[in-house]
């Protein structure tokens, strides 16, 4: 009799192993399915557009897509106005955070450590939109009467606040990778009677270089994929231009702008939609070069 | 390098840390004083009025958090549930590659094409339109890769031991992970998350495509309705509104009021995460 229940219980128990297993490999597997399928509606929503007019259009060198004429579907320009503000942006982001990493990981008090650390990480929980915001109302004024300009929304603007976004990611992984430069390096070095700051810049930071670099990389995706502070302040005119201070428009600013007022399934709707697997491919592509370089190096967690 | 050159370049380094120290004091300083004094119970409990020219933020509140609600709904099982595969059963196959893929491909996905993604599958192929439903969809896609990581790493700082213990007593792999691994882990699953979720809920880019409403003065009956949230409030007011520089103090408060929630939502995650640290250590 006793036998009897054991057997039953232990079978309960079997079973429910079996079914938690497949329910947590369920659970893993919604990652690789929503990968696919953001692929797969992107292409669905932009597909039309390769028919008809053509993906020739988007290689046109304007974006007007509401005329009474002939609508321009060229993403050059929006292009150009994502790579500008994005390199004007890692220009002004990366030498300050990697110096303020190297501060907070080989320099500061660990007590000091320990308010700044989190103190930064604050800075990237500030909603992009509050940050706008700021921008719009103190950077673009302060823009504005620095250089003389007519307006203050300029690419310039836009750079100085996606580094704001920018600082705290890339400054906690370079933290990272400046810490995991083993010990044994440094002491080396040390005891060979190299000053602390020859060690830090001549053994520590080449020792954590790939590290660094894939922080960089992962930086510059979550700056060209940046949407809201963008949109409220670089001005918003698509041209083609290579100025900091003349307004441009980005990528997402246009998704973001236009997406509201188009009808579904317009060749406009449909354009959006390549502008956004533009974006996707460029940010796989990044964070796929970011891990290999931290695997080639061993610097994956 | 001599003494002095070396004493003037870790006073540079020092400078440059602080200067950003001030820069994000600056940001808290200028939302909280400009912000504090359009704060009172009618700014938060009272319906706008004039386009949110006037009145309250309430609806935008209760939205934010609906959605907020609606995401750990979603992304909480399904991110916690991903972890434990990955942190307990996962070998070094194909499949794990392939996961680990996906949530590195994931976490690098751009928000407003997670807004184009939204908008295409859950409000138009799904047909739920723009609603609380679609949005929090979106964003639980969006949070999912923050709260495997999180979640994972909260696995793993279990010791092996109590691994080894339980399944050298004859427990099942399952009993295992139940009876000694998630009581260990789970608050340190649950705040990693919530720091991901606080993040999202100040997200404007995938909301804008899925749920929200420019000007709704009233509260949603049901996840099918479309909302008004905190963000996208703020957004509307600075950029969209005929009276936009005549209206700073709402613009403030409104930004004020995300700016406490998410800070509010990440220092709370934090606090309880280092209450438990302090608890299990080992």
């Amino acid at each position: 009799m006793s036998e009897k229940r054991d057997m039953s219980r232990s079978r309960k128990l079997f079973i429910t192993d079996k079914l938690m297993r497949l329910l947590l490999v369920g659970a893993a597997s919604t990652s690789v399915l929503v990968v696919c399928l953001i692929f797969l509606f992107l292409f669905r929503e932009a597909g039309p557009f390769a028919l008809n007019p053509g993906l020739g259009k988007l290689l046109d060198s304007q974006w007007i897509p509401v005329s009474f004429q002939e609508e321009h579907f060229g993403v050059g320009p929006l292009l150009a106005g994502s790579a500008l503000v994005t390199a004007l942006a890692m220009l002004v982001t990366v030498p300050i955070s990697v110096l303020v990493s190297i501060y907070i990981a080989e320099i500061a008090h660990p007590t000091e450590r320990e308010f700044l650390k989190p103190f930064i990480e604050i800075l990237a929980s500030i909603p992009s939109v509050v940050l706008g915001f700021f921008g719009l109302l103190v950077v673009a004024p302060l823009i504005k009467t620095t250089f003389g300009l007519s307006t203050g929304l300029t690419a310039l603007t836009g750079a100085l606040l996606l580094s704001l976004m920018a600082i705290p990611t890339i400054i906690s992984l370079s933290e990272d990778a400046l810490v995991s430069v083993p010990y044994a390096l440094k002491n080396a070095s040390l005891a060979l009677g190299a000053s602390h700051l020859q060690t830090i810049f001549r053994v520590t930071l080449p020792a954590a270089l790939p590290g660094i670099v894939a922080a960089v990389m992962l930086g510059i995706g979550r700056v060209i994929g940046e949407t809201m502070a963008v949109l409220m302040v670089t001005g918003n005119s698509a041209i083609l231009t290579a100025s900091p201070l003349s307004s441009v428009r980005t990528m997402t600013a246009t998704i973001a702008a236009e997406m509201g007022e188009v009808p579904f399934g317009s060749v406009h709707y449909q354009a959006l939609f390549w502008i956004g697997i533009i974006l996707l491919v460029i940010t796989f592509f990044l964070n796929i070069i970011a891990q290999r370089v931290l695997k080639k190096y061993g610097m994956m967690k | 390098m001599n003494n002095t050159a070396e004493k003037l370049i870790l006073f540079a380094l020092r400078l440059i840390t602080y200067a950003i120290v001030l820069v994000i004091g600056y940001i808290l300083f200028d939302i909280i004083r400009n912000g504090a004094p359009a704060l009172n119970w009618q700014f938060i409990s009272g319906f706008p009025r004039r386009s949110g020219a006037a009145g309250g933020i309430f609806p935008a509140i209760v939205g934010t958090l609906s959605l907020v609600v609606g995401t750990i709904a979603v992304s909480l099982p399904l991110g916690i549930g991903g972890a434990i595969y990955l942190a307990e059963y996962a070998e070094q196959d194909k499949f794990n590659t392939l996961i680990r893929l996906a949530i590195v491909t994931l976490a690098g996905v751009p928000s407003i094409v997670f807004g184009l993604f939204g908008l295409g599958i859950f409000v138009l192929f799904c047909g739920f339109g723009p609603s609380i439903l679609a949005g929090s969809l979106t964003l639980a896609c969006m949070v999912l890769p923050t709260i495997i990581v999180a979640s994972e790493e909260s696995l793993r700082a279990v010791p092996k031991g109590f691994r080894d213990a339980s399944l050298a007593l004859g427990a099942t792999k399952w009993e295992m992970i139940r009876t000694n691994i998630l009581p260990y882990s789970m608050s340190g699953m649950i705040t990693g998350s919530i720091l991901g979720i606080g993040r999202a809920a100040g997200e404007t880019a995938p909301i804008l495509l899925t749920v929200a409403a420019f000007f709704l003065p009233r509260l949603p009956h049901s996840i099918f309705d479309q909302v008004m949230a905190l963000p996208y409030h703020l957004y509307i007011l600075a950029t969209q509104h005929p009276e936009a520089d005549r209206i700073r103090h709402m613009q403030y408060g409104t930004a004020l009021v995300l700016l406490l929630l998410v800070l509010g939502l990440s220092l709370g995650a934090i606090l309880i995460r280092t209450h438990f640290r302090k608890k299990f250590r080992w």
